[in-house]
């Protein structure tokens, strides 16, 4: 079993980067066509929500640990691989840049009663980035076997990061969110590699103590590549000059 | 009856950009990688090392194809 603080951290790391982006929407509504409606919309994606997580994971609990490791390891694998490819791509043309709010447009906005516009906005907006989370914490916490844990995890990241938004203005765009979804994206794969391998019958040379050599492999190659985008980027700039 | 397959496509694009994303040959690889895994293990061979050196040549070549795409612009300094 993964160690608490591993769980902890990870789905709060993992939420904490799908979070940025539901803040930043649902402050940017909220703050061009009024509040009322924005928090109502934003409520009701989190209802969903909540209904997703707790429908995928009595499914998926209800799964053996061998071949549920070798799903949802590869599940994790392969969606790990794609943060940790954009992180990187990110990373090397970015640097560590956070965040643009998004456009919103305040014309039309009524005096009184629900503002469908603010509703379905901040309602897209935590539905649609907390699909993702649900996913995340679901698979990463029955493979580990902490659900609970891992639940707990995704909401203090979203409680955190919407806390700062509200009381720190401008501070949720400056948080640089490609290095945290190129961390998150490592650790994904990493555990998503060891999983879905141990559901698969390998037996690894060090047990867990496995799982740190694969953070540090993936970290090292990570770094690389991000040298030699950074170099092919700096020279294709030269070019266009 | 159009909102409920409305509804299905978008859940079945979710899933595939959730699982597949942007590249479907680096998930390929890696689904093939630990099938041929799965294969060796039966037979006694301890493979643990093919994944993720797969999962590392395949993100570069990712990369790399995606450079070729979609090359970097100006920045604005240039202007």
């Amino acid at each position: 079993m993964t160690g608490a603080g591993v769980v902890l951290l990870t789905t709060f790391l993992a939420s904490s980067v799908e979070a940025i982006e539901m803040v930043i929407v649902v402050l940017g509504v909220g703050a061009t066509r009024g509040w009322r409606s924005t928090v109502l919309g934003a409520a009701a994606g989190f209802a969903v929500l909540a209904v997703i997580v707790a429908v995928l994971g009595v499914a998926l609990g209800s799964i053996p640990i061998g071949p549920l490791r070798v799903v949802v390891g590869a599940l994790l694998l392969l969606f790990g691989l794609q943060w940790y490819r954009k992180g990187i791509a990110r990373v090397a043309a970015r640097g560590l840049a956070g965040m643009s709010e998004p456009g919103v447009q305040d014309d039309d906005v009524p005096a009184s009663g629900i503002d469908w516009v603010a509703f379905v906005l901040s309602f897209k907006g935590v539905l649609l980035e907390g699909l993702e989370i649900a996913l995340i914490v679901v698979s990463f916490g029955l493979a580990a076997g902490q659900l609970g844990l891992s639940v707990v995890g995704a909401a203090a990241a979203v409680v955190v990061i919407g806390a700062a938004g509200f009381a720190l203005k401008g501070f949720v765009t400056r948080i640089p969110r490609s290095l945290l979804q190129l961390i998150v994206g490592t650790l994904l794969t990493s555990f998503g590699t060891f999983w879905s391998l141990e559901g698969l019958g390998v037996s690894w040379p060090q047990s867990d103590l496995d799982i740190v050599g694969l953070l540090v492999v993936y970290g090292l190659a990570a770094a690389a590549y991000i040298g030699l985008e950074r170099r092919r980027i700096h020279q294709a700039r030269l070019e266009m000059a | 009856m159009r909102m409920v397959v409305a509804a299905a496509i978008g859940i079945a694009r979710f899933i595939y950009r959730f699982i597949v994303g942007d590249d479907w040959t680096v998930a390929l690889v890696l689904l093939l990688a630990l099938a041929a895994t799965g294969v060796l293990v039966t037979h006694g061979i301890s493979a643990w090392w093919l994944v993720p050196l797969l999962a590392i040549v395949m993100t570069g070549i990712s990369l790399r194809r995606s450079a070729l795409h979609d090359p970097p612009r100006p920045t604005s300094g240039t202007n």
